[in-house]
């Protein structure tokens, strides 16, 4: 049981059984108050999301789960307000398989807008549940009855009953009523508020615990060894070397998959590199230098129109002027600053993995598929780990951990270390994408045509775990997300085509990384705007504007216009010692569904070295009703900085056989010195449902990067990232 | 062997199988001192930072026996949770942290330069944690966070 061998600090006994969680701030263990056994996952029962104790304390259990972006505050914020219970009387669990729900993937900025409502919903449908119990206790009509501060209250009168009173620690027993009413808007008290983050305090003191902190008693140290070229076969090993170093355990070799086991970290990490390994060659990557040439001839497996309006084909022939162009997007690694780590540990057949997935639910059933156990036997608990931005490591190291943890009998720690997780975590794929607008005598856009080239996608998103790989276990074939998405546009153009051609084949195992596709889909489509606008000589915004039926873009980009203090006329900035200054506007409506983003940034380009300096993002932002302003303006300015870095900077270097950016010097990232100001409007819209935020700023930083190099030498960039080499080129042959 | 570190102001004795095993190790699965965090091994991101002598320094590379009785400080050094140290209460304050991997040495290089240089310019901090990587993108936020701490120390 888990009791022999789990530390008290990380578990508690709860009802006779256990339920494994952290406390707000992650650092106290506290029992839920439901035992875990018992308790339903349903997605639609209150109890699947809430149980409330005899002390009025309320857990929230949720299945999305907190990657740094401060999404456990904002649900504590949801479900304080929805029941009316302080918020430090709200917990968070997150991402256990045993007791949270399957809400899905912690991705696509989905987490309050999806995740979030479905609690907010069952939020409402327990206190409806309460007043409705009160009310008989207190032999008074409902609408005699108001909630506050954690109890029914009367109306005008004293009598209070407190929900722990109420509910004690029963289960609600109740399906979440879609129609349950929720709080007025205006009634919120701590939604729209800018509550400071819960995790802060801990992690700023080191006494948060993350993934990379957790330990079992009894549990070995694992490194595992990369095979020399990424489809190697392992032909032979030699760990007399790593016997002789203390604390060494053992090699476990499973077909192409060999790791060294120790008593201690240290010792781990000798042992790998003692370790001799003779792997086959293998040289089946592309030519990193003709990479596009690559993309563009590799067989397509099929091709999706994403939007059709009216006939491109038949509008252009008529047109009096056509443009085009072909955009491309290099390969991004995730990058975490903490490299992947899990912990994982067999008892009885069963296994049990600490991980720090933002997909838990996903993770149980690809382990069991791994291993051949009914899913039933997989339990995959979330411990809060580095940021991931997407589909990191993290999945593949509790793999390691899980295989590894079976051949040594004791639960396994993996680490990766910064190798690793440049060299084996899922890639953001390689895009190219193909742009035509054909214009008419009078300067109107009559047809605008894209293409995108992207990996193919299987029926189910999920990333092969490389450790299945490697020992030849089952594994699904890996999804690259939801790609095509933002490819369609919102302009009111009066023919419209957007193509994405499937290709069977990308370099590697492709993943998603924040905002995949819809950022490179709209650094394609932004740009190319920008291209057709000056062509026709508009002001960037107003043709934006010109061409939106949609009165909240137009707000949003209006807006924009005035944080950014747009003069539509604006002489290009004069050239100081070599230096021009330039800025340029982007807009998306992501995924042409929801959260509007408008950007004007601000660059500096050296004309002698190339160099480009973003100095200023203004944001206007409008996801609809804001759950915590300062946690939004967060989230905003950390997708700048990190897509100014990916603009950039940022382009994965491989030979034919395996990637060789391996660290911080061969895969730099922005540091403080590049990093420009943000400034940004909120537009909050309490009354409208809350959109996601997490992602859909980064989507416009490329193209407004982009547009303003442009606006300041006449260069356009057509291939992410914008080093200086290509600038040098653009200006030679501009 | 046993070695004696002069460690957060106190004597800690660790037991290890290698002098030259570097000091995050010692730290972290020794000591139980999680501020101080792994992130390349290469002395290239600055999250494993912490200040030996005053100096920022990563523990990552530095063997725990060439340590000695140089005076070694963590984050957990300058204050916890109830008992802020000023950057730390300056990185509440200002929400400075997404994931927070990181932070523990921005902190740790902000302390070592606040040291130095009392009232730093934007410039200077950012001169300062340059080789401090962050990639939520956190940096506008620890800027203004590592100034309000020279304000309020």
């Amino acid at each position: 049981m888990l009791t022999s061998t789990l530390p008290r600090r990380e578990f508690l006994k709860a009802g006779g059984s256990l339920v494994v969680t952290f406390s707000l701030a992650g650092l106290l263990p506290r029992a839920a108050s439901a035992a875990d056994a018992a308790k339903t996952v349903a997605l639609d029962q209150v109890d699947g999301f809430l149980s409330i104790g005899a002390d009025g304390a309320v857990t929230c259990y949720s299945g999305k789960v907190d990657l740094g972006t401060g999404v456990r505050t904002a649900l504590t914020q949801i479900v304080a307000d929805e029941l009316d219970v302080p918020l430090d009387k709200v917990s968070v669990v997150q991402g256990d398989t045993s007791v949270t729900p399957d809400q899905g993937p912690t991705y696509g900025s989905l987490s309050i807008q999806i995740g979030g409502m479905q609690i907010r919903q069952a939020a409402a449908t327990a206190r409806a549940a309460l007043v409705s119990e009160a009310a008989k206790r207190l032999n008074l009509a409902e609408d005699q009855l108001a909630t506050r501060d954690g109890a029914v209250v009367a109306k005008g009168a004293v009598d209070r009953i407190a929900y722990g009173e109420i509910v004690g620690s029963k289960s609600f027993e109740l399906k979440v009523d879609p129609k349950a009413p929720v709080k007025d808007p205006a009634n919120y008290r701590v939604v729209g508020q800018s509550v400071p983050r819960l995790d802060i305090p801990a992690k700023v003191t080191g006494e948060f615990t993350y993934m990379q902190d957790f330990v079992l008693p009894g549990m070995l140290h694992a490194r595992v060894v990369r095979p020399a070229a990424m489809r190697a076969s392992l032909v032979s090993y030699d760990d007399s070397a790593a016997q002789q170093i203390k604390g060494f355990v053992r090699t476990v070799r499973e077909g192409n998959f060999l790791a060294v086991v120790a008593e201690t970290e240290w010792a781990a990490i000798k042992a790998s590199s003692a370790l001799k390994a003779e792997w086959s060659k293998w040289d089946g990557l592309p030519d990193e230098d003709k990479l596009w040439e690559y993309v563009r001839s590799t067989k397509i497996n099929h091709s999706d129109v994403l939007q059709t309006v009216g006939n491109t084909a038949e509008a252009a022939q008529a047109a009096a002027r056509k443009l085009s162009a072909t955009y491309d997007f290099a390969i991004h690694t995730h990058g975490s600053i903490g490299p992947s780590c899990a912990v994982a540990r067999w008892q009885d057949g069963k296994l049990t993995c600490w991980t720090a997935s933002q997909a838990t639910h996903l993770l149980r059933r690809q382990l069991a598929l791994m291993f051949g156990v009914p899913q039933e036997d997989v339990r995959c608990i979330y411990v809060d780990g580095s940021g991931c931005y997407g589909r990191n490591g993290h999945e593949d190291a509790a793999a390691d951990a899980a295989l590894i943890a079976r051949a040594m009998g004791r639960p396994v720690r993996v680490q990766w270390t910064r190798a690793d997780e440049h060299g084996w975590d899922p890639k953001g794929p390689p895009t190219l994408i193909d742009y035509r607008a054909a214009i008419d005598a009078s300067g109107n856009v009559v047809a605008w045509e894209s293409e995108v080239f992207i990996p193919d996608a299987p029926k189910t998103i999920q990333v092969a775990l490389v450790a299945a790989e490697l020992a030849g276990s089952p594994t699904d074939a890996s999804h690259p997300g939801n790609i095509q998405q933002s490819l369609a546009i919102p302009y009111t153009f009066p023919n419209v085509k957007a193509t994405a051609h499937r290709l069977a084949e990308t370099p590697f195992r492709p993943s998603w990384i924040r905002t995949p596709g819809r950022m490179q889909n709209t650094f394609g489509n932004e740009t190319f705007m920008d291209e057709v606008a000056r062509a026709v000589g508009a002001d960037p915004i107003d043709f934006r504007v010109r061409h939106l039926n949609d009165p909240r873009g137009v707000e949003l980009l209006q807006r924009l216009a005035v944080l950014a203090k747009w003069q539509p006329t604006r002489a290009r900035g004069p050239s100081a010692g070599g230096i021009v200054s330039g800025r340029g506007v982007a807009f998306v409506k992501y995924e042409l569904v929801r959260t509007y983003v408008g950007a004007v940034a601000d660059v500096e380009v050296d004309k002698k070295t190339g160099r480009i300096r973003v100095t200023r993002f203004a944001v206007a932002h409008d996801c609809g009703q804001i759950i915590n302003p300062d946690g939004l303006r967060n989230q905003i300015e950390g997708n700048v900085i990190q897509t100014v870095s990916r603009t950039l900077i940022e382009d994965l270097k491989f030979d034919r056989s395996t990637v060789t950016s391996l660290d911080w010097a061969s895969y730099p990232i922005l540091t403080f010195p590049d990093v420009p100001d943000v400034v940004i409007d909120l537009i909050d819209r309490p009354r409208e449902k809350p959109w996601g935020a997490g992602e859909p700023t980064a989507a416009v930083v490329p193209a407004a990067i982009s547009n303003a190099v442009f606006d300041a030498i006449g260069v356009r960039l057509r291939s992410v990232p914008f080093v200086p080499e290509k600038v040098l080129a653009g200006m030679k042959s501009a | 062997m046993k070695i004696a570190l002069n460690l957060n102001d106190k004597t800690s004795v660790v037991e290890v199988d290698d002098p030259q095993m570097p000091l995050l190790y010692a730290l972290r699965n020794d000591l139980g001192l999680h501020g101080p965090r792994f992130g390349c091994g290469l002395g290239q991101c600055g999250a494993c930072t912490v200040l030996v002598d005053g100096n920022a320094v990563r523990s990552c590379l530095l063997p725990v026996g060439s340590v000695g009785q140089a005076k070694v400080t963590t984050l957990e050094g300058l204050g916890s949770s109830t008992h802020p140290h000023p950057l730390q209460k300056a990185f509440i304050e200002e929400q400075a942290v997404q994931c927070g991997y990181c932070i523990n040495g921005m902190i740790m290089q902000a302390k070592a330069l606040l040291d130095a240089n009392k009232h730093p310019s934007d410039d200077d901090i950012k001169r300062a944690l340059a080789g401090n990587l962050c990639r939520c993108g956190t940096h506008v936020r620890i800027v203004r966070a590592v100034k309000r701490a020279a304000q309020i120390a």
